[in-house]
């Protein structure tokens, strides 16, 4: 029998990790990836509150993070593409044309 | 006992892969360890009972998603991250900081929740049921979604477009 805490804490810490991930990495791809990793942790936080609860509810809004996810990177990694094509690089840090 | 080798090892083998994916320079190692991260979160599902969650956790995410990702930095033959001059400030401020939100919602979730267990097979998350729910108390989000999962894919070929 593991607590709900185990799960929930396990939850913040990926949560932190990927906050951290967004803003140390200096590539566009890795900070993406912290964001699917942040997306993930709060799905483990509703799986963990649907066992919880015994409601199915909370796996119907994993599917639809999923889907928003699948989503966010088709369209984020064509943003990529297009950031990379015209600026040839793909450091966070020298697309920097909206900056004083 | 079985219940609680089982989510401290898959919880470790997480945090290890999640933390591999900040100190990896290269983005194609740090997208391989965000597949790990993804496949032992799958187990953990499984443990709580979310079968249909676990399976579309693999294909969809583990799958598609990340396939798309190394695809990209394929793509884009993406090399070692080039290393910033991270100011001082951010580092004497910003990981405490993280620590100390991660810290306060870990204390606020254990002092609210209490003790209360989650026991293995406890609660079993049908697909069956999954489906009565998604198509009739959730229908409107759902064919939102299929419009959105639309959009995204017209949004995809536009900006990726080749000029012309």
């Amino acid at each position: 029998m593991v607590p709900l805490s185990y799960y929930l804490v396990l939850s913040a810490i990926l949560f932190g990790l990927g906050v951290t991930g967004f803003l140390v990495k200096r590539n566009i791809i890795t900070l993406f990836m912290s964001i699917e990793l942040m997306l993930n942790a709060v799905n483990l936080s509703f799986v963990a509150f649907a066992a919880h609860w015994g409601a199915l509810s909370g796996h119907v809004y994993v599917f639809f993070v999923m889907v928003v996810a699948a989503a966010e990177a088709a369209v984020g990694l064509a943003i990529i593409i297009a950031v990379f094509r015209t600026r040839q690089t793909l450091n966070v840090d020298r697309v920097n044309l909206l900056k004083l | 006992m079985l219940h609680q080798v089982l989510f401290f090892f898959f919880a470790a083998v997480c945090v290890a892969g999640a933390l591999n994916l900040l100190f990896q320079r290269h983005p194609i190692n740090s997208a391989l360890s965000l597949i790990v991260v993804m496949g032992s979160l799958a187990v953990l599902y499984l443990l709580l009972g979310a079968e249909f969650v676990a399976a579309i956790q693999v294909i969809v995410y583990a799958g598609a998603i990340m396939v798309l990702f190394i695809f990209v930095i394929m793509l884009l033959n993406a090399g070692e991250e080039e290393h910033a001059g991270g100011s001082r400030v951010a580092a004497v401020l910003g990981y405490p900081a993280v620590a100390l939100l991660v810290g306060l919602a870990a204390w606020s979730v254990v002092r609210s929740s209490g003790s209360a267990g989650l026991k293995l097979g406890g609660f079993v998350g049908s697909t069956e049921g999954i489906g009565y729910l998604l198509f009739r108390g959730f229908l409107l989000p759902f064919e939102v979604t299929s419009v959105l999962i639309l959009i995204a894919i017209m949004g995809a070929v536009v900006l990726a477009r080749k000029e012309d």
